[in-house]
């Protein structure tokens, strides 16, 4: 156990200190003043080094090991991406300099902007939403602004079964009502149901492609046209926009509105939850319903057009995740054409190598080709009174990162494995030897997988007791 | 420059045992026509020294403003940033790690964002704080959708001076969910118009947000302005500058209800606006409606102290399209600055932060008073920015203080045209010097002398 | 109480009638042990009116919640501040000292539509739920 940054401190430390003022400092002389100290610890700067790496020590990370976890895409995050952004021409700009101060920001901006059309498809790109699920809320709005625009009253979006929780949150915050569509037998959208419930008063269909079971929806070219047919777009989540690179491109099949994660496909690192950033790509009928300010281009100078009388707005303060477009920007640059079709392809591979090496130890509810990632089930254990929770954390004590459980909500006992195109054949042959060894231990020590991880920092924690008496503030007289 | 390890023979390994004798079998389910017929257009692919000489020269083509003198805030400010920060935050152990689902192996993200939590409701003096929010502007139209929620309807009432980014960010999100904002002006001295806030109060109101300080840089009395919302029975949504909160009257105590705000000045590098941290902390009350991850302390199986996510049931991942909001990634880098940040200043280095911000502002602000040909419309009620009109359009003054390297302040002309098409918004933060502060004056007394 | 003398909805909430017009309810052990560890409850207020089989609250495990039904039509008279407090106490208990709610019922017809508890029984033979959910960022 790490003692806290609280209990740590003691008064008269100092971790950092700002220059000496070099200016009268008198009174503070404003009403409604703070009545007490806020409390903060303090500590020298190298007891704050030594607890920061202590905690460090305690995470797993992309660098240390095969991170697996569905539809994240936990790929290689390149050192060169971390160099670039952190040039000071990047990192010191502030958002209200005048343009032609910011001309290589802006200039990097549109050719961002650029490529992701070109990639997708799409007619052009916002880079406002500071995450997926931003970019999701961001796309409906779009949608709604396109309706009210046409002076359409459509209050049904239609949201696959298999989809993620941020679709139908995203779409109620628009004042939208989703409304599940059941997957078929094989885990697609079946079109004869989807015919029947697209109605004149449904908005959107809100798919994913490929969907959360790494299946490529076959009918998608009828899925499109039967929403059309009724006057609705479609919206594409392109969460699992790393198999498709190169292979398709979303606006060529029709989708109208669609999100990419810089921080999954294109290669920016998660930093334990964020930041991310979402851009999101429209058709030309949408256009002009897009985030304002705009980055546009005239002979080589480039400006922001806050021109957009039809432009839902704003949804982030200033122009989105810079930084993060600095490092996908570079990834793309790194790759080039060729080389994104080969990330995509080796994701593939990668995923189907995997899904082939463990579906006789592991239930596989929709086989056939898979395409970056693939579901697996643990049912089959349910016999030993085994549960997908207690085969990840079994994996932990491997050493290994455990898949995203329990999603899709379609998939009993779910396991959600995606290898990535970055890791080698050799990591994912170990991946496959633990969990074919997982599944093994099952039968044989049942106890042992009860009782896993036992390697790690800490055991299983008590989720119940957190979720009942939550424990979310350090208590304030600890110092 | 690929990143791709497998070679062709791992490939051809791979297909012998999936079983297929070419990579294009596994597209059987992609119908040809879909297809893309050739290779993306994207630019030449470069080895990594062409890409750092391809960034180099874009970055080159910036003039960012931590290298000039720069007077500019208005929610971004240029401040000093412990070497320490960098250094946590590029540990490949926290960038390189995902949210922590499996606690077991995150404990060093989770105990870092409870550190993050506890800090957060120290400075705001509020009972609990999320793991963080994308922005300050999207945290602030979060809060508001909150209240609606908490209140069961009613609109939502909005100081004009706040930030217009802010405010259209609150537009397109109260808009989108079909909640009603109503403005509510700044009296002659700047702050929130008193009486146009009790007479609006009269109909149902969810909340009232205020801004602390305002976009002004004016301190509101914020006593006052709490007991009158609460006394009309509606929730107070405090929208502070964190480092504000070290001098001034935390959103705790004077009983707001959700408090906000953005977090960059804690850390992070100003970054062309992005990413930032949003902040929220709520009344325990209001815990399960807020949006936004929550980290909790528990125990393990051997009783052990550590550290889980928390109240789930609110998110999406569970409650779906009932759920307190969308946000599923947020900020966690960027609140793992913030606590790094706020762990080195210590509660004398924080201080220290907001009274030299204080001093030096209000030095030049002392000194402007004294310069002919310049107005200072609001007072000195202000905690470290004000603002400055000037007799002739900001654009003149701006372009040749930023000829001697100092970046001038904000143009409000636009936003706020009453103030007038010389009107300037003017941060001063502890990393100005004298020698700029007085600099400043000089070009502004140049100016004014209509040279 | 004993299960026996109970009557069950298909959203697996019981009921126990007291004394003519006032019922006991709350959820049955079938639904408290899918639901794992309950970690909160929010129930109706005293003198809040009902309608059968509209929500009236909500029930939530670790990575689970669930919408509490009204099995009849009435009005709230009491609410059980223990399970309110300390919520495990329903999977201690779930017929006992874990009861929700007593509820004047405005119309002893409701109780027709309830399953008996051997009828319960049955219809549980056909159910199957998964519990838990965690998914990855967006």
């Amino acid at each position: 156990m790490t003692a806290t940054v609280f209990e740590k401190s003691k008064p008269g430390r100092r971790g950092y200190r700002i220059p000496e003022a070099d200016c009268a400092k008198g009174k503070i002389d404003l009403a409604g003043l703070r009545s007490a100290p806020p409390g903060l610890p303090e500590m020298g700067e190298q007891d704050i080094v030594r607890h920061y790496v202590e905690l460090a020590a305690k995470n797993y990370h992309v660098d240390k090991g095969i991170y697996p976890l569905g539809s994240c895409t936990m790929k290689y995050n390149p050192l060169v991406n971390e160099e670039v952004a952190r040039l000071e021409g990047f990192t010191g700009l502030h958002p209200a300099q005048n343009e032609a101060d910011c001309q290589g920001a802006l200039e990097l901006m549109w050719r961002l902007e650029r490529a992701l059309a070109e990639i997708t498809g799409m007619e052009a790109f916002t880079l406002q939403p500071a995450a997926g699920a931003h970019g999701e809320l961001t796309g409906i709005m779009i949608a709604r602004a396109y309706f009210l625009d046409r002076g359409e009253k459509r209050r049904i979006v239609l949201i696959p079964d298999s989809a993620h929780g941020t679709n139908p949150a995203s779409v109620a915050i628009c004042g939208f009502t989703p409304k599940t569509i059941q997957s078929n037998e094989r885990g697609l959208i079946d079109p004869a149901l989807l015919n029947r419930e697209m109605t004149a008063e449904t908005a959107c269909l809100m798919l994913t492609l490929p969907n959360t079971l790494g299946l490529f929806e076959r009918e998608i070219a009828e899925i499109v046209r039967i929403a059309h047919a009724k006057g609705a777009l479609v919206y594409m989540d392109g969460a699992n926009m790393n198999a498709l690179l190169g292979i398709v491109r979303p606006g060529d099949i029709g989708i109208d509105i669609m999100h990419i994660n810089l921080h999954k496909t294109f290669s920016t690192p998660h930093g334990g939850g964020g930041p991310g950033s979402g851009p999101v790509g429209v058709a030309k009928h949408l256009v002009d319903f897009l985030p304002v300010p705009r980055v546009t281009e005239r002979k080589g100078a480039f400006a922001l057009s806050t021109d957009g009388p039809k432009s839902i707005g704003r949804v982030h303060p200033y122009h989105g995740n810079f930084n993060v477009f600095v490092k996908a920007y570079a990834f793309i640059r790194s790759l080039g054409g060729p080389g994104l079709r080969e990330v995509s392809e080796n994701a593939i591979l990668n995923a189907n190598y995997l899904m082939a090496r463990l579906k006789n130890s592991y239930d596989l509810k929709y086989p056939g080709p898979c395409m970056h990632e693939f579901v697996l089930s643990a049912r089959n254990l349910k016999k030993y009174g085994i549960r997908a929770t207690d085969v990840v954390k079994r994996l932990l004590d491997y050493g290994i990162h455990a898949p995203t459980v329990y999603f899709p909500l379609i998939v009993e006992e779910a396991l959600m494995i995606e290898p990535v195109e970055t890791e080698s054949k050799e990591t994912i042959d170990r991946f496959a030897e633990v969990m074919e060894k997982i599944a093994g231990e099952a039968e044989t020590n049942p106890a042992m997988l009860h009782e896993a991880p036992v390697t790690t920092p800490v055991r299983r924690l008590d989720e119940a007791v957190a979720a009942r008496c939550p424990d979310l503030c350090c208590p304030g007289d600890l110092e | 420059m690929s990143y791709i390890q497998n070679t062709d023979a791992d490939r051809k390994e791979m297909r012998e045992r999936i079983g297929i004798s070419s990579f294009d079998e596994i597209l059987e389910p992609i119908p040809e026509r879909l297809r893309c017929a050739g290779a993306l257009r994207l630019d030449e692919p470069l080895a990594e020294a062409g890409v750092a000489a391809l960034f180099g020269e874009l970055a080159g083509k910036n003039r960012p403003a931590s290298r000039a003198a720069s007077f500019l805030g208005g929610g971004i400010y240029d401040r000093h940033i412990p070497a320490l920060v960098r250094y946590v935050t590029s540990r490949s152990e926290f960038y390189t790690s995902y949210t922590p689902y499996q606690a077991e192996v995150s404990q060093g993200t989770l105990q870092a964002i409870y550190e993050y939590q506890s800090l957060i409701c120290r400075v705001t003096g509020m009972d609990v704080s999320n793991a963080s929010m994308y922005d300050g502007a999207t945290a602030l139209a979060e809060a508001a959708l909150m209240a609606n929620a908490i209140a069961k309807g009613g609109k939502v009432l909005v100081p004009r001076a706040l930030s217009p980014a802010y405010r259209a960010v609150l537009d397109c999100y109260t808009a989108a969910r079909g909640i009603a904002l109503e403005e509510i002006p700044y009296a002659k001295n700047g702050t929130l118009d008193l009486d146009r806030l009790s007479s609006a109060l009269k109909e149902k109101t969810a909340a009232v947000i205020l801004a602390q300080p305002n976009y002004f840089g004016l301190v509101e009395p914020s006593h006052e302005l709490a007991a009158l919302v609460h006394g009309a029975g509606s929730l107070l949504v405090a929208c502070v500058d964190p480092v504000s909160c070290a001098l001034l009257a935390p959103p705790g105590e004077y009983g707001a209800d959700i408090a906000v705000g953005e977090g960059q000045s804690l850390g992070l590098p100003q970054s062309y606006g992005g990413p930032l941290l949003g902040f929220m902390a709520v009344k325990t009350e209001h815990v399960r409606r807020m949006p936004g991850r929550l980290i909790s302390g528990t125990t393990d199986l051997d009783g052990k102290r550590g550290y889980v996510m928390t109240l789930q049931t609110r998110e999406q991942h569970i409650r779906r399209e009932k759920a307190t909001s969308n946000i599923c990634s947020n900020e966690a880098l960027c609140a793992l600055s913030a606590a790094v940040y706020l762990t080195a200043l210590g509660e004398q280095g924080f201080r220290e932060v907001a009274a030299q911000s204080y001093a030096k502002s209000h030095a030049l602000y002392s000194m402007l008073a004294a310069t002919k040909g310049c107005a200072l419309p609001f007072g000195a009620g202000f905690f470290q920015e004000f603002v400055l009109q000037l007799p002739t359009d900001a654009a003149g003054f701006l372009k040749d203080a930023a000829s001697k390297g100092v970046l001038g302040g904000i143009p409000l002309g636009a936003a706020f045209p009453e103030l007038g098409r010389g009107a300037l918004l003017v941060a001063v933060t502890e990393k100005r010097t004298k020698e700029e502060i007085e600099l400043y004056r000089d070009l502004v007394a140049g100016k004014g002398a209509g040279r | 109480m004993n299960p026996e003398e109970c009557k069950f909805t298909k959203e697996h909430e019981w009921i126990y009638i007291e004394d003519g017009d006032t019922v006991l309810m709350g959820i049955s052990d079938y639904a408290a042990g899918e639901l794992g560890d309950i970690v909160y409850i929010e129930l109706p207020e005293v003198g809040q009116k009902v309608t059968q089989m509209d929500p009236i609250g909500t029930i939530e495990a670790v990575k689970t919640v669930a919408d509490l039904y009204s099995p009849v039509s009435g009005e709230v008279i009491e609410v059980n501040e223990k399970a309110v407090a300390k919520p495990e106490i329903v999977n201690k208990s779930p017929y006992d000292q874990g009861w929700f709610i007593k509820i004047r019922m405005d119309d002893p017809g409701d109780l027709e539509v309830l399953f008996s508890y051997d009828e319960y029984r049955d219809f549980l033979g056909e159910q199957h739920t998964g519990k838990e959910d965690e998914a990855e960022d967006r």
